[in-house]
């Protein structure tokens, strides 16, 4: 079933099972005995590795003038006058509603199809299985300049060059995949006894994926919604490739292109203020669904 | 990736036996899943294999956006240009040694945190969330980040670093080769190294104790159970991770794009296919490169492929 699991059975033979069980106790005397002091500085450093850029680029962003060129270990006199820079371009604002856009249409697009297709891919019988599964995983490895180069004429020629349709698209050929990868471990995980006794009762193969699978795969779709939403909206190559103006440009580029408030003024203060606004939703996601997050990453690599 | 694709689903061994009868019903099935795949199929075929094939037509064109969409064929000399410049090898030596840095810095980091997070003390939920929030930042406010940190004056590292009157604190990190290089590195550490991290952490926890209990009775010290036991155990998962994070730094763009813009020598494969194309205007050579790109990443995955190979067929072996 799994790489891993394959690996510890052959490991060790002593325990066949490799029982949950007899597992926990151990933990727990781990737990009990207190970390060797070395451990926490490990502990600390990789908090510290963590933390501090997310502690400078705040700090960047509340200092302006010789406060923000001193580099300042703690703001003197914090300002929020980044911030209102930020929320006063237009450009700022249009880019945060293109990428909402962006984000929510691909991401339910592409649910949509993966779906279907990851139920037949989990469950039911199918010609060249194999193949299609290595198919659609390559997808995911293809690098975006092979997709936006093409992109780049075709749209100009038919004119979605540097329009939020024309984005979409080419974002579904990575969406799409990474949906399908997800989606597959997860439908794969649903007890197949279910299914059966729907079979029993007569149901046909898309009946027992829309009454059973479905309602089980709620918490599935949902993590893999949160991982294709946080890809696209993290995606920078197709953005800076298919788009020129601030009509069509989503946040990654617009940062991207930030040049501060005027000449005279040092932009990193704005754009660190701009930085730390789109982080912000994204670190609250990862606080309050931290284990979809962590389970959808690890979803397809572990329970193959 | 390709490793999961090998072992039949779960299904077919333990029904085959049941519906080898019901010809009619596993008919049915194969109808239901191929409508069921193809619109997906479909739409990929359209987003992902038409324009890696019209970018292969392009590519053997010169076209040039200034003579308003004139296109002219002339074979592999897009090619055969790109190939015998100095450009491509440059983009492609600082490409690999981009990656090559970067995963192995990220496989080592990613293994020591898994460890810690397999710890069981108090604060480790604690520490989960903290390792997982620079997973979560779009990879140009990475880049951000690591400038506010590395830039002259207002940075912290230049800053500690001229206080502590060591080298490097008057040093304009993003204006030379090996600094920048450095910034780059550091940025796709920070906030990629989760990913692996997770990846090898899924890996220790199913390590049974029971393995550990008998080395801790042959008398093994941890460190030897850590290379003897732990470090084959988990090769899997490392080699996954490795995978993952392989194919992603060879495509790596927006770190150089925002922190350099490709200056000083850290212009990686897809960053000089875009200057081409977009600020050059050339789109048979850009087209050309993103090919090259494309070819690239793609024999390295079926060289990892290849070198995963033996595990791939060992567990085809125990589904059976």
């Amino acid at each position: 079933m799994s790489t891993l699991t394959t690996q510890r059975t052959t490991a060790a033979p002593a325990a066949p099972g490799g029982s949950p069980k007899r597992r926990s106790p151990r933990r727990r005397l781990r737990g009990e005995a207190k970390l060797h002091p070395v451990v926490w500085v490990f502990v600390i450093a990789v908090m510290g590795f963590s933390l501090i850029p997310f502690y400078w680029l705040v700090n960047t962003s509340l200092k302006k003038g010789v406060s923000l060129s001193k580099g300042e270990l703690f703001p003197s006199q914090p300002t929020f006058e980044n911030y209102l820079a930020v929320f006063q371009s237009p450009e700022f604002l249009l880019a945060l509603r293109n990428s909402v856009i962006i984000a929510v249409v691909t991401t339910t697009v592409a649910l949509v199809f993966a779906s279907f297709a990851a139920y037949a891919l989990a469950r039911l019988k199918m010609r060249r299985k194999a193949l299609i599964l290595t198919l659609i995983l390559s997808v995911t490895t293809f690098p975006a300049i092979a997709i936006a180069a093409p992109m780049f004429s075709i749209w100009r020629e038919i004119g979605l060059y540097d329009t939020l349709l024309g984005l979409i698209i080419p974002k579904l050929t990575f969406a799409l995949p990474l949906a399908i990868y997800t989606l597959t471990s997860f439908f794969k995980e649903i007890p197949r006894e279910l299914e059966e006794s729907a079979y029993m009762d007569g149901a046909t193969p898309f009946m027992a994926f829309r009454k059973v699978i479905l309602p089980l795969a709620v918490p599935g779709l949902a993590t893999t919604a949160i991982l294709v939403f946080i890809s696209v909206w993290n995606e920078f190559l197709l953005a800076v490739t298919l788009t020129t103006s601030p009509e069509a440009r989503p946040v990654p580029v617009a940062i991207a292109f930030f040049s501060g408030t005027s000449e005279f003024d040092q932009p990193l203060g704005t754009i660190s203020a701009a930085s730390v606004i789109i982080t912000i939703p994204l670190v609250i996601l990862v606080l309050v669904c931290q284990k979809r997050i962590v389970s959808g990453m690890t979803a397809g690599a572990v329970k193959g | 990736m390709a490793l999961k694709s090998l072992p039949p689903a779960r299904g077919e061994s333990s029904r085959g036996v049941n519906s080898r009868g019901v010809n009619g019903r596993d008919r049915a099935e194969r109808r239901v899943a191929f409508r069921m795949t193809a619109p997906s199929l479909v739409l990929m075929a359209l987003v992902a294999a038409v324009p890696i094939g019209y970018a292969l037509w392009l590519s053997l064109n010169q076209y040039s956006v200034r003579t308003a969409g004139l296109s002219r064929f002339v074979g592999l000399e897009n090619y055969i240009t790109a190939l015998s410049g100095p450009h491509w090898w440059a983009a492609f030596g600082q490409t690999f040694l981009f990656a090559g840095l970067s995963v192995s810095l990220e496989l080592v980091l990613g293994t020591a945190m898994a460890l810690l997070l397999n710890l069981a003390f108090k604060g480790r939920a604690l520490l989960r969330t903290v390792v997982l929030l620079p997973y979560a930042v779009v990879t140009v406010v990475s880049a951000i980040t690591w400038e506010t940190m590395f830039a002259p004056n207002l940075g912290l590292v230049t800053n500690v670093l001229s206080t502590l009157g060591l080298p490097g604190g008057d040093v304009v990190w993003l204006g030379e080769h090996g600094y920048a290089m450095a910034v780059i590195v550091l940025a796709d550490v920070w906030k990629t190294t989760p990913f692996a991290a997770l990846i090898i952490l899924a890996g220790l926890q199913v390590i049974s104790a029971e393995t550990y209990e008998a080395a801790e009775l042959d008398g093994a010290s941890k460190w030897q159970a850590f290379v003897n036991i732990t470090l084959p155990l988990l090769r899997p998962a490392i080699v996954l991770a490795a995978i993952f994070r392989t194919m992603d730094a060879l495509r790596v763009f927006d770190l150089p794009f925002v922190l350099t813009r490709g200056a000083n020598g850290t212009e990686s494969m897809s960053m000089l296919a875009y200057t081409q194309l977009r600020e050059n205007r050339l789109v048979g050579e850009g087209s050309a490169l993103s090919i090259l790109t494309f070819l690239t990443v793609m024999a390295v995955s079926v060289v990892y492929i290849r070198f995963a190979g033996g595990n791939i067929r060992d567990i085809a072996k125990e589904e059976q």
